[in-house]
């Protein structure tokens, strides 16, 4: 499969007046054409602004402070802001986590699709507006002639996913990057809307990176996932791997820590302490402090991802050659 | 029915009602027409927790799940029903004002440990507040102490005590939290969500440390939860709630391993697991409706798959099974599928 997506060491710096905070650091990773890469990581481990970066939507003081980004092989990270403006929505879409800020209250949710289809496609009103009802129905919303002019208020929080959903796929991108899509939603709706995702994107062909704190919806979901801490790549791999053999002392303790039916233990793996803010990151491995299976050489040199079975992990154990971490 | 004391029920709610009147103001009610509109936020809900036991309850937004613990510790009045602390019927507030013996044995731990500590009190006053409101000690120096051993036993420095909540990251909030709650010395807590709003490793070290209280001092919990693993880690009892009712509650085991409503089965079945890479489920259709304007019948009968003329008129009562109770026509009937073959079609 070609790379759709390419991201190689990219670092996003906050400068404040007490100094720089890099809020990632050294992010490499790629997304072939109609794959679902998972993201996932606690908050502040720079998940959503990997995000931001690649639709150019980083909200000032952020920037990109060094790598690059390609869509298809050509540069988008360094383009100007019109010329960003025409790839986001027509080449790569958005979903946030917050479907009711997503949308414009004023306008019908009809006329948004249309202002999108529009923007993006050489299209009649007439058939902008056949196709803003056709995308309605696609995303499942029951009537959607009637829906089309309604209001986002009249709309419940799982049926305004669904329009963003819409939104996002209106002119067919080839990457869609949902930001938390399904946090906001309750579990029966977030099934619902998950498998959605999943449907449209399988029929479109249309790539995802979706970036999630849920390892649930992780599984489900990504074929690929890439687990984030303070602002680096802690370990990259296939689903699978990932979750039933991680390689980093991190992913290992994360999986232990969640809680799952049917697993009956006393009690859940504990990673001790919580992970350093953006001013306070330490020296060496930024895991360290919490690592359970910490040596000399954590404390002074910072891991690359580095070869680990299928994947990467960033880790000084994993080099050693120990098969996973004893924790 | 003699019973040792230790299986003596140290909670028990039976027919617990809140209704809260969000109708519009009277004068537009009059020049508009419209009706009072009455929420019923928890609609008849019954069960009991046994001493050092962990009762969940469990259901998706606006279910009253909450609303059912702000009853219990007397944050609101019920409508109508009883709450038994003790065999003492603690639900009017005249009631709960002549009984302060009781309330003070009972605390709550809130979702957000941003929004529940005042940010100007130092963590040392929030946690001695409850220590001198119930003058359980006197000398200043003693309550030192004893806010300095509450907080080691929740994981945290005693010289924390001088510190601001500001200065804590979201999971010691709450650890502040939990020893503000275990400063009253009581014997039974009420956690509305306590670790929804963190992230999974520090859910785990609350978790863990939650049971460690509940082993060491013996408390009970009513533990309120949306996420049904973190429900199936800490409990022993689960309950099920659906606008307002609770329709299924069962020992943990038996209720995870043989639901019997078809709301709880839905619910089991929407979750994301580890285990479930790459499964195909068919997520059910539909949406919680408005609970001002419930279904007639069994609430669940517009989503539910197994509903009839039966389940469209008449409200099902809550029927005793083997290890727990739920209120169901189909199970009454007998016409549900056993819940293995379902999974496996």
């Amino acid at each position: 499969m070609s790379q759709l997506l390419e991201v190689n060491h990219l670092r996003v710096e906050f400068p404040t007046r007490r100094g720089t905070l890099v809020a990632v650091d050294d992010v490499s990773l790629h997304i072939d054409a109609g794959e679902v890469l998972g993201v996932v990581g606690e908050s502040g481990a720079g998940k959503s602004m990997t995000g931001a970066a690649i639709i150019g939507l980083l909200e000032p003081p952020g920037r990109i402070a060094g790598g690059e980004i390609l869509l298809e092989g050509r540069r988008i990270d360094n383009l100007p802001y019109a010329a960003m403006r025409a790839i986001r929505g027509r080449q790569i879409g958005a979903i946030f986590q917050d479907p009711l800020t997503s949308l414009n209250p004023l306008y019908k949710v009809g006329d948004q699709l249309v202002e999108t289809i529009l923007t993006h496609l050489p299209l009649s009103l007439a058939d902008a507006k056949a196709r803003a009802v056709q995308l309605l129905e696609d995303v499942g919303i029951p009537s959607p002639g009637e829906r089309v002019n309604h209001y986002p208020h009249q709309f419940s929080g799982g049926m305004r996913q669904r329009v963003v959903i819409a939104l996002a796929l209106a002119a067919e991108p080839k990457l869609i990057i949902a930001d938390e899509p399904t946090t906001a939603l309750d579990v029966s709706i977030q099934a619902q809307i998950i498998s959605l995702l999943k449907r449209l994107c399988h029929e479109k062909g249309t790539a995802v990176m979706l970036v999630t704190h849920d390892m649930g919806v992780i599984a489900e979901t990504a074929d690929r996932v890439a687990v984030m801490y303070a602002g680096r790549i802690a370990e990259i791999g296939p689903v699978q791997d990932v979750i039933k053999r991680p390689k980093h002392p991190y992913t290992v303790g994360l999986m232990g820590a969640i809680p799952s039916m049917g697993m009956d233990v006393e009690r859940l793996t504990q990673i001790d302490g919580s992970m350093p803010r953006l001013n306070a990151i330490p020296k060496g491995c930024a895991f360290n402090p919490r690592c359970p299976v910490v040596f000399d050489r954590c404390l002074v040199e910072r891991p690359d991802p580095m070869p680990a079975g299928n994947g990467l992990a960033a880790c000084w154990r994993v080099m050693q050659g120990a098969e996973h971490a004893e924790v | 029915m003699q019973k040792s004391d230790a299986d003596q029920p140290i909670l028990q709610v039976e027919g617990l009602r809140r209704y809260f009147d969000v109708s519009a103001p009277w004068l537009n009610r009059v020049l508009e027409g419209k009706d009072r509109s009455i929420v019923r936020a928890v609609d008849g809900v019954s069960f009991e927790i046994k001493r050092g036991e962990t009762f969940s309850l469990v259901g998706e937004s606006g279910c009253g799940k909450s609303t059912v613990a702000r009853l219990i510790v007397g944050l609101y009045g019920p409508t109508a029903g009883s709450i038994r602390f003790e065999g003492t019927d603690i639900g009017p507030s005249a009631e709960r004002a002549r009984h302060p013996d009781l309330q003070a044995r009972m605390q709550m731990i809130f979702q957000d440990p941003y929004a529940s500590l005042n940010p100007r009190w130092r963590v040392g006053d929030i946690i001695a507040e409850p220590i001198r409101f119930r003058k359980l000690l006197k000398d200043e120096k003693q309550i030192a102490q004893r806010v300095g051993e509450l907080l080691s036993q929740v994981g945290l420095s005693p010289l924390d005590a001088r510190k601001y909540p500001h200065e804590f990251s979201g999971g010691q909030r709450q650890r502040v939290s939990i020893a503000r709650a275990l400063a009253g010395e009581p014997e039974f807590l009420v956690c509305d969500e306590p670790t929804s709003a963190l992230d999974v490793s520090v859910q785990a070290q609350i978790l863990n440390l939650m049971k460690d209280l509940q082993r060491r001092l013996g408390l009970t919990y009513l533990f309120i939860s949306h996420n049904l693993a973190v429900v199936y880690h800490v409990s022993d009892k689960v309950g099920v709630m659906y606008l307002g009712r609770l329709v299924e509650w069962a020992d943990k085991k038996i209720l995870f391993q043989r639901p019997l409503h078809p709301y709880t089965r839905m619910l089991l079945d929407a979750i994301p697991d580890l285990d479930m890479t790459g499964r195909q489920r068919t997520p059910v259709a539909g949406e919680v409706p408005s609970p001002l304007n419930p279904p007639s019948g069994c609430s669940f009968h517009p989503r539910c798959p197994f509903a009839n003329e039966r389940c469209k008129s008449e409200i099902p009562a809550v029927r005793a099974v083997e290890g727990g109770a739920v209120a169901c026509h189909a199970v009454e009937e007998g016409r549900l599928p056993p819940w293995k073959i379902q999974a496996a079609a």
